[in-house]
Parts: C-alpha cells; sequence; structure tokens
C-alpha cells in the first residue's frame, strides 16, 4: 500500500533509451516495478530490457494505458515531454532530470494544475513505495516496507536516514522525493494531507533544507488542520554561511526567510521533534509507542 | 548569473527601459572622459555584483571630470566587501522627483513569475518589506498567458499614478516584465525606479539574476561566465569549470559529497562536532571518476586543509565509479594529508574493494567518519 504508487502502478519510461534512463529501467524492472513502455522519438520500434519503445507517449498511451510518466529526459527537452505526458493523458509524472531552467517548471507546473495532474520533481530521486514500486534512482536495498512515510527534498540525505530507518528496523509505507529545484509540483503539506489518510503510515518524516518556505508551511498546517500523525524532521543548511549559494538556486538564504533557524523554530513550534543528526531521526522514532509493532510488512530486503 | 549593473542596464535600455546617459570605464582616465562628453555632474559607480553598495562606500558623486577622475581612482582597484572593483560606470546625475520600486522574481509557492512594486524604493524597500508587508503590491503572472497590459496599469493605478504618469509607468512595467521571461531571470528589478522632474521614468539601478540552468539560451551571457571572476575564488572558479558546485569556507577539513543536502548535513555534522569545514563541494547526481578526480584536486589546493571528508551514498551516483576516482587521484599525486571516506550505497561492494585494494581504509556511518575527521583536524 503507501500513497501515489503501488504493485498495480503502470508505468511508462520517458528517456528509457539514455544511458540513465536504461540503467535506471532495469533497476526499477528488477525491483517489481510494472513498467509497460519506453519513450524515445526516433527511437520507435526498438526494445529496452523487454520493454517496447515508441516514439510518442500518446502511442505508447494507446496500447499500455499507464498510470505514471518517469522523465529521464535532458533538460533542454523536459518541459516538452512533460507537456507530452500530461496532453497523453498521464495522471502521474515523476520528473527525475534536473538543471531544468525555472521558467520552464513554472509552465509545467501551470499546465498540470489545468490538467489536474501531480508532478513530483523536477529534481527529484523519485518515489517508492518498498516492496511494491520504485519510480526514480534510490538504491532499492536501502528500502524496508513499513509505517514510516517520507517526504524530503534531498535526495541523498533521504537514502541516508532511509538507511538508519531501516537498520533499526523500521520500515516505511511509501518515500516521496520532492525534488531539490525552486519550483517543485508536490509540497510537504501536499504529501502530508495524503499520508493523512493512508491507513499504513503511522509517522511521518520531514527532510528538509534551505531556502524557500516549504518547511514553514508544513508546520502551520500541523497547528491550523491539526495533523495528528507523530512527525520529526530533519533540515540541512544548519550552519550554511547566509547568502552563499549551496549546490543550486534552491538553497539561497535572503534574509530570515527561508533560514534553516526560521524552519526549526517553525516545525518545533508544531510540535515536531527536529533532530540535530540523521542519525536521531531513528532514534526518535524507535521510541514511539507501537510504531515497531505495527511494523506488519518483514519482507526481506532486496 | 549576477550581472553587473551595466550590464543590466544595457539589456534594460535594449528593451525600451529608460536609464541614466553614461558608459563604463575600467580607468579613471576614462572616467573623466565619460564625465566630459555628458557635460553634467555625474555618479561614479563601482561595478560589483554585490548589494548595500552604497553603503559600503561604493557610489560617489562628482560635479566635474577631475572629480569624476578622482572618484574613479579611489575606487578602481579597491575591494567592496571582498569583492575587487574593476569598473566604474559613469552616469549624469539624475533630479529624483520620487523613488519606486519595480521588480520581478520567482514566487515558488505560486510557481510564477511575480512582479513586485512599491510606492518607496531605494533601500528602505527591504524593511518596508519586512515590517509592513501589506504595502508591496505582489501580482503573480500566470506562467502560460503572460502579463496581460491590464495588469500593469492596475499596479500603477495602485502606485499612486493617473493620466499619461500612469501608463507610461505601466508600459515600464510590461518591458521589464520582458527582460524577465526573454532572459530567464530568477530577479530582475529597478530600484530606485526614479520618477525625474520631467514626469518620465527612469531605472537609476538595476539588478539581474540569470538562471543559471537557462544560460544555453543565452549565448552571450554563457560566454561571459568566465568573467565573472569577480564574484569567485580562484578555486571557485576551477570548480565551475569542471561542473562542480563548490563554495569555499574558512575551515580545516575538506568536504566532498552527492547531493546538496547531503553535503549540507555532513557541514552541519562537522560543526556539531566541534570541526569546522574549509569548504562545500557538491559532485552532484551520477559523478564521474573524472569528476571525484578533480574535486579531489581542488579541495587540496587549498592549504588550510588538514583531512579531507568523502561522504557518498550513491543513488544514480555509482560507488564503484568514485573509488575509481579517489584511487586515480592518488596514484597521479600521493598525498601526505589523511582521507577519511564513507562510501554507501549503488554498487557499493565494488567501491569498497577498490579502495580497500589501494590500502584506503572505509567507514560504513557519516557520524563516525565525521568524529574522525574532526578528530585528526584539531
Amino acid at each position: 500500500m503507501g500513497i501515489l504508487v503501488n504493485k498495480e502502478t503502470k508505468v511508462i519510461v520517458q528517456g528509457i533509451t539514455g544511458t540513465q534512463g536504461s540503467f535506471h529501467t532495469k533497476l526499477m524492472l528488477d525491483y517489481g516495478t510494472k513498467i509497460v513502455a519506453g519513450v524515445t522519438p526516433g527511437k520507435g520500434g526498438t526494445v529496452v530490457h523487454n520493454v517496447p519503445v515508441y516514439d510518442t507517449v500518446n502511442k505508447a498511451q494507446s496500447m499500455h494505458q499507464a498510470d505514471a510518466s518517469v522523465i529521464f529526459v535532458p533538460a533542454q527537452f523536459a518541459k516538452d515531454a512533460a507537456f507530452e505526458a500530461i496532453d497523453a493523458g498521464i495522471k502521474l509524472l515523476v520528473i527525475l532530470t534536473e538543471h531544468i531552467p525555472i521558467r520552464d517548471s513554472m509552465e509545467i507546473m501551470a499546465k498540470a494544475k489545468m490538467e489536474k495532474t501531480i508532478v513530483i520533481g523536477p529534481n527529484s530521486t523519485g518515489i517508492i513505495t518498498p516492496g511494491e514500486c520504485k519510480l526514480g534512482f534510490m538504491p532499492a536495498h536501502i528500502f524496508k516496507p513499513g509505517v514510516v512515510g517520507i517526504i524530503s527534498r534531498s535526495g541523498t540525505l533521504t537514502y541516508e536516514i532511509a538507511n538508519q530507518l531501516t537498520a533499526r528496523n523500521l520500515g516505511q509505507s511509501t518515500c516521496v522525493g520532492l525534488g531539490g529545484d525552486p519550483i517543485v509540483g508536490l509540497s510537504f503539506v501536499d504529501v502530508m494531507k495524503m499520508f493523512r489518510v493512508d491507513p499504513v503510515t503511522k509517522a511521518v518524516v520531514l527532510i528538509g533544507e534551505i531556502g524557500g518556505d516549504l518547511e514553514e508551511r508544513a508546520a502551520n498546517y500541523i497547528i491550523e488542520d491539526g495533523f495528528e500523525k507523530p512527525t520529526v524532521a530533519f533540515i540541512a543548511g544548519r550552519t550554511a554561511p547566509p547568502e552563499k549559494r549551496m549546490g543550486h538556486a534552491g538553497a539561497i538564504i535572503l534574509g530570515k526567510a527561508g533560514s534553516a533557524e526560521s524552519k526549526v523554530e517553525a516545525l518545533r513550534a508544531a510540535g515536531v521533534h527536529v533532530a540535530d543528526t540523521p542519525a536521531e531521526v531513528a532514534d526518535y522514532l524507535v521510541k514511539l509507542p507501537g510504531l515497531k509493532e505495527k511494523s506488519i510488512f518483514n519482507s526481506p530486503q532486496s | 548569473m549576477r550581472l553587473l549593473e551595466y550590464e543590466a542596464k544595457a539589456i534594460f535600455s535594449r528593451y525600451g527601459i529608460p536609464v541614466p546617459r553614461g558608459r563604463v570605464a575600467s580607468t579613471p582616465a576614462g572616467a573623466r572622459r565619460v564625465a566630459e562628453l555628458l557635460r553634467k555632474p555625474v555618479v561614479v559607480k563601482a561595478q560589483v555584483a554585490i548589494a548595500g553598495r552604497g553603503r559600503a562606500g561604493g557610489i560617489k558623486f562628482a560635479a566635474t571630470p577631475d572629480e569624476a577622475e578622482a572618484a574613479a581612482a579611489s575606487l578602481i582597484g579597491r575591494e567592496l566587501k571582498g569583492f575587487k572593483v574593476r569598473r566604474v560606470l559613469v552616469e549624469e546625475q539624475l533630479k529624483i522627483a520620487n523613488e519606486l520600486f519595480l521588480g520581478v522574481t520567482v514566487d515558488r509557492v505560486a510557481k510564477s513569475y511575480v512582479m513586485l512594486a512599491s510606492p518607496v524604493g531605494g533601500v528602505e524597500v527591504e524593511e518596508i518589506a519586512s515590517k509592513s508587508p501589506e504595502k508591496i503590491i505582489k501580482l503573480p503572472i500566470d506562467p502560460l498567458l503572460g502579463l496581460r497590459p491590464h495588469k500593469t496599469r492596475e499596479i500603477a493605478e495602485m502606485l499612486g499614478y493617473r493620466r499619461e504618469k500612469l501608463l507610461s509607468l505601466a508600459d515600464l512595467a510590461l518591458r521589464l516584465f520582458h527582460v524577465a521571461s526573454s532572459y530567464d531571470v530568477e530577479l530582475a528589478e529597478a530600484n530606485p525606479l526614479a520618477e525625474v522632474a520631467e514626469g518620465t521614468f527612469c531605472a537609476a539601478d538595476a539588478r539581474m539574476i540569470i538562471d543559471d540552468n537557462a544560460l544555453y539560451r543565452h549565448p552571450e551571457l554563457e560566454k561571459r561566465r568566465p568573467r565573472a571572476e569577480a564574484d569567485l575564488t580562484p578555486r571557485e572558479i576551477k570548480a565551475s569549470e569542471k561542473g562542480l558546485s563548490y563554495v569555499e569556507l574558512d575551515g580545516n577539513i575538506g568536504v566532498i559529497g552527492n547531493g546538496a543536502g547531503l553535503v549540507m548535513a555532513t557541514l552541519d555534522l562537522i560543526r556539531l562536532k566541534g570541526g569546522k569545514p574549509a569548504n562545500f563541494l557538491d559532485v552532484g547526481g551520477g559523478a564521474s571518476a573524472e569528476k571525484i578526480n578533480a574535486a579531489l584536486n581542488i579541495v587540496l589546493s587549498n592549504p588550510n586543509v588538514k583531512v579531507v571528508f568523502i561522504n557518498i551514498l550513491g543513488g544514480v551516483t555509482k560507488c564503484d565509479e568514485v573509488a575509481t576516482g579517489i584511487v586515480r587521484a592518488l596514484q597521479a599525486k600521493p598525498r601526505r594529508r589523511p582521507i577519511i571516506i564513507r562510501l554507501t550505497g549503488t554498487h557499493e561492494a565494488e567501491g569498497i574493494k577498490i579502495l580497500q585494494e589501494a590500502g584506503l581504509q572505509v567507514l560504513r556511518t557519516m557520524e563516525d567518519a565525521a568524529q574522525r575527521a574532526v578528530e585528526i583536524a584539531t
């Protein structure tokens, strides 16, 4: 179970013939993800890891009726790929591509909103419901089925924390990588709303970083809407020097807004436990009553 | 990429936004000639990519060409907030009746460009934004439809203008939006936007920050990229040429990692354990052995670095590639400084094998590795 995807989700991969697309398609298939088709313009009729490749999403859709598309297309062409998927009626896009221009992302999000399409990313590590479906880059052996939902703006930090949860026998319901860009599809609040009504998820981990105010908005949501599932957060960049650009435009601190301090304060005020180190996230969760006992899935790690 | 004021003004001017008459000069004699040509009292402004330049002494007024030359001589070659002044912009002094603020930036929540306007401009606009944010006009712009001209007339009206002034301000706002969307900006602003005596408007100062990811659409700016020298240290320039995201800090523990979030968390952890990071270096996703090699060379070229902490958690990045890069860098130039490696994720076993065969020790958790690095550095 979990949110957004499961073992029945039918998936197409846009950019399946590229180096990354092909490599990660193999890993996703190995994990059990139901990839029904690939799309690369000009490569229609070929086959990648036994998956048929089409020139257009429309053609792939008419043959396979997919639920989701994973986009591996290079940044220059990613906007058109996203528009193509939305136009073909796909309702869930996972955009893994990084370095997409901000203006292109704004257009993708406006188009998606119009067509009621959910977008994860861009510059996302993807989404995984352990044991069922993986759409993205994440190293699968780190994850294990369970009851903790993870929402994160940072790819590698997600692996770091999921790894530690798994090591402590705390499995995950679904892990969603929001993406590290200034403009992304889903926000913390959007995903918290899904975890709230998901019967499997018993606790939520928020992995944030400096820049923007998605974390502050999550804190407001907890207070104003009475989000009741226990929540723990980790915020990266607490010692980052102000006005330095740390890696990407999503992490510029301007004044106090968007600073780690402001995020930590807001989350603590909302009753969220904010961990000082990645390891402390698991330390906190193992102490929550009933969390491990409800970890009914105990399938072996793949 | 931050543009310098004179570069932003050249673009504004091409889009029909009035800017003061003036030219850039890189010598005091050049500044004198511009003042002579303008035949007016002038402003001599240091061209550095920082905010708060006026307060730092980077703007001088000159009534005569002699004074302009002296002002330029006092600015060129000097450092302002750590940035060396290589050029000055010499402009006519404006007779300003009123100062406004007009800008376009990215609104993460609305997921669109937003036009910001305020009836008060200059340095006070930030104070107003924090103390009485309701006084700042905010207009989100539909990414698919663009800015409708009638919306700019509403902004001009809210700023308190009527008749011809309203029309001329609305026209200017539309042009500013065209600059923003044509140049893929993160920010384009006129601050102050001066209402000059004749009842027309003029961008007294101009700032533009271009989205680096969109530079391929603007080859003329891409070419200028190396000249962003004023904003960067030599090591930062080298890193940017190699496609690495590097920020120099003042500590002694070199840090290399993959993913901005993980690297930031690594810096935080080092601090928490009492150490001081020498840099932030994110090799990005899917780094090749060459990239890792280059990263290690850049970090080790900093003489302050006592120990290097490499923290890699491979997803799209493959651990064996990383290990190969490390071994290659060390074989090319053996180092005396210790290297602490934490490596896990995709192709982990292969990566660890490569490192162990080269005689390098690998730690399993970032907590242990950070602890070791801090012990060695202090």
